[in-house]
């Protein structure tokens, strides 16, 4: 169970904040109750007390009054008395007893005390009081204040009471006099004390009352802030969506308009923006479209005479042995020109292909080194005619890469006959090699080399290093551009690194599984011997 | 020799080039003419444009197809793998891609003609299913099952040795003839429409087994 709740309570944490870092209502709703409830309890505060201080000052100049009433009253039943008597006790329990009485009912109580030495306790100073009646009550500044004066003095103070069933200690106000004893002359303090239950009674229900009104009021703030950020927040979070779904591809989402406030107009231009894209959007599509269909058909308008013509081309060239040198010579040449041109459109056309968007992948498991050793196999008799040896230097294991067999094929087999092209005699090494992320292929000759920024210029379409060079083996000059296409189709790099007279490599990067990113090549695109040249 | 194309030249050029080679051959230039013609004519070999007036190459090849075994092959002048496929699903043999060599064609033709006469064992089991090569029959538990001689060449080429995977370029050489790699995608179509008409369930493949990133091979059980 605990280790429930310990799973469960990050979990439910974690959500919580996602929740609070994404809804701005949220945000919004909870910072305003915070500040109002700061400013919602300054002012409460601040009017508490302002209710308490009037209700204080009213009650105590009422006590005041009282008491002053009491002492007169007191003073004159004093003065009543005849002269003759002389026992002070008897006079002092006698003031004191109507003053006890009428504090009974009007809800107060006395003490009455002799004067003493300055820091005798009430207890010693022969305190005459009401009952039940604690004489901690009475505090010991205004105890001392009548050691010194005899003018009317009061406080505030906390009335305890003594003894069984006693009520529970309330604070209250102690007004201390002085009155004198005719019988002897000396004088007695008494202490008034008045309990403020009403006034405290009061000031809880003015609290209860502003307690209650401040948590309305908060609620209704953040009902009202919710109620407010929603107007905002719901077009804008509308707004997203349709922005999700029109990012997805589905381009006829809009925004649904009402009104002509500010989320409308935004509404309005987020729809124009989107009708926008969605236009230029179509435009491309039709527009590879129509490219796709042209090359499409002219693919077919110009192979199928072509195929007659080839097959007109052999039958002549088959039959070449009875025609004079002239004609031969013509069949002959025929044949030749019409195999250059077959290259030429085969490739012009995959190019086309490629621009028009329309090539796609055919993805199998393919070990590179088969396919490798299946060029090099092929093009052997290319080799020998150019009196140059393709060596293959691959692992034992597999180089297996998520590949279109046709095109790496393609690729490889134009990078080998670009070799022997350009190998000038010399051994041309095909170096092949894989780890878990991806897999390589290098080409490498020790011919005429590339200049320096040629590199990146063998893949552009009909570039050649020389024009003057003569051409030997009929490429077509688009082999490369067709081979950067297909590797780019994959996803993976084709480069080339070369010197003048040190030769080049092609190295090509293509990753294990399709669609994964390629961060490094297994093979280095300089050569290990031309980099030894460098240091 | 039935060939189908729209293109009058091409047609008569292959007609001149079929003669050399000793082939007969007879022409139609509309697709709803090729199955009259095919009727009539019996031809041993179908040579079908994909592109065709009247009707489409895709609907003739798959309605020859739906009444006889005969080699079909393809002319196209496309190489999307999609077109390639659907022609190769509707029941074509082989296909030969605009412009080809006249060796090139008769090749592939000759690939198709050629009966594949090895010598071996007269009957070959694998699984339920029981293959009589010289009488170029195949019954699954008793039943008949119906296959067009490439289909029947390439179920002998797996079956005469189960315990051997076929890469997919050994296949090509083997069943269709072709000496250099070619096109792996004809072996993958095929291997699909042996698989739907032997396999009790072509989903889960009993008798024509892939082998990941190498090839084929004959179910487990073998020969028995």
């Amino acid at each position: 169970m605990s280790q429930l709740v310990e799973q469960t309570v990050p979990e439910v944490l974690r959500r919580g904040l996602t929740f609070w870092r994404r809804s701005i209502q949220a945000r919004v709703v909870v910072s305003t109750v915070l500040l109002s409830a700061i400013v919602v309890t300054a002012v409460g505060w601040f009017l508490l007390r302002q209710v308490e201080q009037g209700l204080v000052d009213r009650r105590v100049d009422a006590v005041l009054t009282e008491v002053a009433n009491e002492n007169d009253q007191a003073s004159a039943r004093l003065n009543a008395v005849p002269g003759t008597d002389t026992n002070a006790t008897t006079q002092a329990n006698e003031l004191l007893a109507p003053i006890d009485a009428s504090g009974q009912i009007r809800g107060f109580t006395v003490v009455m005390a002799r004067t003493a030495a300055p820091g005798t306790p009430l207890t010693d100073r022969g305190p005459e009081y009401s009952a039940q009646l604690d004489l901690a009550s009475v505090p010991d500044s205004l105890i001392r204040h009548f050691d010194s004066s005899r003018k009317e003095a009061w406080t505030y103070t906390t009335i305890r009471y003594a003894g069984k069933r006693a009520p529970a200690p309330t604070p209250g106000i102690v007004v201390g006099s002085t009155v004198r004893i005719p019988a002897d002359g000396s004088s007695r303090t008494l202490y008034y004390l008045f309990p403020l239950d009403d006034v405290q009674d009061t000031l809880s229900l003015v609290t209860r009352a502003l307690l209650t009104a401040g948590i309305l009021l908060l609620l209704l703030i953040a009902a009202l802030t919710w109620l407010l950020t929603r107007q905002i927040v719901t077009p804008i979070r509308l707004a997203r969506r349709v922005a999700e779904r029109l990012a997805a591809g589905q381009l006829q989402e809009r925004l649904r308009v009402s009104g002509e406030d500010d989320l409308a107009r935004l509404a309005t231009s987020f729809n124009q923006m989107a009708t926008n894209l969605q236009r230029q959007i179509r435009q491309l599509e039709e527009l590879s479209r129509v490219q796709r269909r042209f090359v499409s058909d002219v693919s077919h308008e110009l192979r199928t005479p072509l195929t007659t013509v080839r097959l007109a081309g052999s039958v002549l060239h088959e039959a070449r042995e009875g025609f004079d040198p002239q004609t031969r010579r013509s069949a002959e040449l025929l044949q030749r020109e019409l195999d250059r041109f077959e290259t030429l459109l085969i490739d012009l056309l995959e190019i086309s292909r490629f621009d028009a968007g329309a090539a796609v992948l055919d993805l199998d498991d393919v070990n590179l080194t088969d396919v490798v050793r299946r060029v090099v196999d092929n093009t052997r008799s290319l080799a020998d005619q150019r009196s140059t040896r393709v060596v293959v230097d691959a692992p034992t294991t597999p180089c297996v890469a998520e590949a279109d067999v046709r095109r790496v094929e393609r690729i490889v087999r134009n990078l080998v006959t670009n070799a022997i092209d350009h190998a000038e005699s010399k051994e041309i090494l095909v170096t092949v090699a894989a780890d878990d992320q991806a897999a390589a292929i290098a080409v490498r000759d020790h011919g005429v080399g590339l200049a320096t920024g040629e590199s990146a210029m063998v893949f552009n379409r009909f570039w050649r290093a020389d024009p003057a060079r003569a051409r030997t083996s009929g490429g077509t000059g688009l082999g490369l551009a067709i081979s950067l296409e297909d590797t780019h189709l994959h996803g993976g790099w084709l480069q080339a690194w070369g010197r003048p007279a040190e030769g080049a490599q092609f190295r090509l990067t293509l990753p294990r599984h399709a669609g994964q990113p390629l961060r490094h090549s297994p093979l280095p695109l300089v050569p290990d011997d031309a980099a030894e040249v460098v240091a | 020799m039935l060939v189908v194309d729209d293109d009058a030249s091409l047609s008569e050029m292959l007609s001149i080039v079929l003669r050399q080679e000793g082939f007969d051959s007879y022409v139609v230039e509309r697709g709803d003419e090729a199955m009259e013609a095919f009727h009539s004519y019996r031809p041993d070999v179908v040579l079908l444009d994909l592109m065709l007036p009247g009707k489409d190459g895709i609907d003739v090849c798959k309605e020859i197809r739906a009444e006889s075994g005969v080699p079909i092959v393809m002319l196209t002048a496309k190489t999307d793998t999609v077109d390639v496929v659907l022609g190769l699903e509707s029941g074509a043999d082989d296909y030969v891609v605009k412009p080809f060599k006249p060796k090139e064609l008769v090749a592939r033709i000759r690939a198709r003609v050629r009966r594949n006469e090895a010598p071996g064992a007269a009957t070959l089991t694998v699984g339920p299913l029981s293959i009589d090569v010289a009488g170029h029959a195949v019954t699954r538990d008793g039943h008949p099952v119906s296959l067009t001689p490439l289909e029947f060449d390439l179920l002998v080429c797996l079956a005469r040795k189960p315990w051997q995977v076929f890469t997919r370029e050994v296949l090509l050489e083997q069943v269709w003839g072709y000496r250099h790699s070619a096109d792996t995608r004809l072996v993958n179509v095929h291997v699909q429409r042996l698989r739907s008409k032997v396999e009790s369930d072509p989903e889960n493949p009993e008798i024509v087994l892939t082998v990941r990133g190498v090839g084929y091979k004959a179910g487990s059980s073998g020969q028995q």
